[in-house]
């Protein structure tokens, strides 16, 4: 365990920081007056792309380890989807703030109709059970049912693709993209029950 | 007459105290301009000096356009008949914030992507029916228009919207100069297609048909305010905002002021138009700023006025016609501007 434990440490912290970095360089411009004409869309527009980055990444995390033999990513799985789940809320946040300025009438408005605001809103609800029962003690605690209650992760994904699918306006080609790698993701899975 | 000028967020500044002292200094420059300001048959008082005054940050690029604009540039004076006393959009969203597929879809590849765009010499195409089609060059097509500086409200379909105060001079006057025939129901304009120039359009992922195109019925065309500009905040067109001739019809969403025109074309019938194409449920031929109508994805009841400080949106009602109604209501009347959006 000692051994191994800088090599583990190192790798932590490249990661931590890592995934942190977008919105080290957000808070960055931002506070040197550096996002454009209209920051608060940017703002929202990075947080939630990077929301659904992290998302892949967690899902990429099994295939990777099962098609590579990297068993050692296991361990950051969870701060993958941590970083997913914040990057989520502080996108909502910023979309209730910096767009709508609280108010209530209008988010009522653009949850009854804007349905990629729908399917953005039951998409983080699903991630909130996911967040709450991350820790190892809840994982042990809930034992079998744990697995179960993550699988949420699968329509969750889904959910962010058609949110953001439903943003297209001409060109699709991030939106493609993503969609093409869900479909490895979660076909990869598919793939892997089968033929078990 | 001086007056103060707002400018968003930053406090009210003399134009005097903000611009190039050489200007001011160029007494000929100003005589022959106010010799044309009392020449221009437009009510209310054009004041140069405001018109001139424009607070543009000494860091950003001012765009000349060619020279034989210079003069035309100079000599422009203000409708303020026409023209909203609403707070201008700082130069700096104006030139950097918009969309213009051509260079990309981001609002800030415009102005990433287009500055080498050439935009002079210049042609138009007039065709259709007309009594004088032909190939123009954009100097000849200028030549009998003197220049007005109008303050126009511009509400972009995706529910944001700037004060931006363009250079130009009425649609109406130039299509009167070329004689459209009885036939004439409808003016199209295309945007320039060129892959080499504009990477937007070299794209497999867009779902819009180059050349971009759009249209206006002839009471639309012929209307006072539908503006063809040439420049804004005093200065040339920057190429990321449509030079070197563009429309403007500000009770319209910003989609049907088609930028970079190459062709205007008088048909008989509807002319297709782009996003009308590559949407027909979300994107009509009238386009007209409509709180009521939403867009299929969402509400077009009240838009963000840029610029929007991050703790306090500045979220504002839409107004029917964009605040135009006045003026305009009255070309659609007994139409059902739900049916036709």
């Amino acid at each position: 365990m000692v051994s191994v434990a800088p090599m583990r440490l190192f790798r932590w912290w490249l990661f931590f920081l890592l995934l942190l970095l977008p919105l080290g360089m957000l808070v960055e411009g931002l506070l040197t007056n550096d996002l454009g004409a209209d920051p608060a869309k940017y703002i929202v527009k990075e947080l939630g792309f990077w929301a659904l980055c992290w998302l892949w990444l967690t899902l990429a995390v099994t295939p990777l380890r099962k098609f590579f033999g990297w068993r050692w990513l296991m361990a950051y799985r969870r701060m993958f989807g941590l970083y997913a789940f914040f990057y989520a809320v502080l996108h909502l946040l910023a979309f209730a703030t910096f767009l709508l300025g609280w108010r209530w009438d209008m988010l009522m408005t653009e949850l009854t109709k804007r349905p990629y605001i729908v399917m953005g809103s039951l998409a983080l609800l699903l991630l909130l059970p996911l967040a709450v029962t991350s820790t190892q003690k809840m994982q042990r605690r809930l034992g079998r049912r744990w697995k179960k209650l993550h699988l949420l992760i699968y329509p969750a994904s889904l959910l962010v693709l058609f949110h953001f699918v439903w943003q297209i306006r001409s060109d699709f080609f991030q939106q493609l993209i993503f969609a093409i790698l869900l479909a490895i993701l979660l076909g990869y899975r598919l793939y892997l029950k089968r033929r078990s | 007459m001086v007056k103060r000028y707002k400018s968003g967020g930053s406090q009210p500044v003399l134009p005097s105290e903000i611009t190039p002292e050489s200007v001011y200094r160029d007494r000929r420059r100003f005589m022959q301009a106010a010799l044309s300001v009392a020449a221009l048959p437009v009510v209310g008082l054009p004041s140069l000096t405001e018109a001139a005054g424009y607070d543009i940050p000494a860091d950003l690029p001012r765009y000349k356009g060619p020279d034989w604009l210079q003069p035309k540039l100079a000599e422009a004076g203000r409708n303020a008949e026409l023209s909203t006393r609403e707070t201008l959009a700082p130069y700096y969203n104006v030139i950097t914030h918009n969309n213009f597929y051509e260079f990309g879809t981001d609002k800030r590849d415009p102005v990433r992507n287009a500055q080498e765009f050439k935009t002079d010499p210049w042609m138009v195409e007039i065709s259709g029916e007309v009594a004088k089609p032909g190939n123009y060059h954009l100097e000849d097509i200028l030549a009998p228009h003197a220049l007005e500086d109008r303050v126009y409200r511009l509400r972009c379909v995706e529910a944001w919207s700037m004060v931006i105060p363009w250079l130009g001079f009425p649609l109406a006057d130039l299509i009167k100069r070329f004689e459209p025939t009885s036939k004439a129901k409808y003016v199209q304009f295309t945007t320039l297609l060129d892959k080499e120039q504009m990477p937007g359009q070299r794209g497999f992922f867009s779902t819009i048909k180059w050349p971009y195109v759009e249209g206006l019925r002839m009471d639309e065309a012929m209307h006072p305010l539908t503006l063809m500009a040439v420049g804004l905040y005093g200065n040339a067109l920057p190429p990321q905002n449509g030079a070197p001739l563009r429309l403007v019809v500000p009770w319209k969403y910003g989609f049907k002021s088609i930028k970079s025109i190459v062709r205007i074309h008088f048909s008989e019938t509807m002319p297709a138009t782009s996003w009308n194409m590559t949407a027909p449920d979300e994107y009509g031929f009238y386009a007209n700023v409509n709180p009521e109508v939403d867009h299929p994805r969402w509400s077009q009841a009240t838009e963000r006025r840029l610029p929007s400080s991050l703790l306090t949106p500045n979220i504002i009602d839409t107004l029917p016609f964009n605040g135009y109604a006045d003026q305009v209501a009255h070309l659609y009347k007994g139409m059902d501007l739900t049916q036709w959006f």
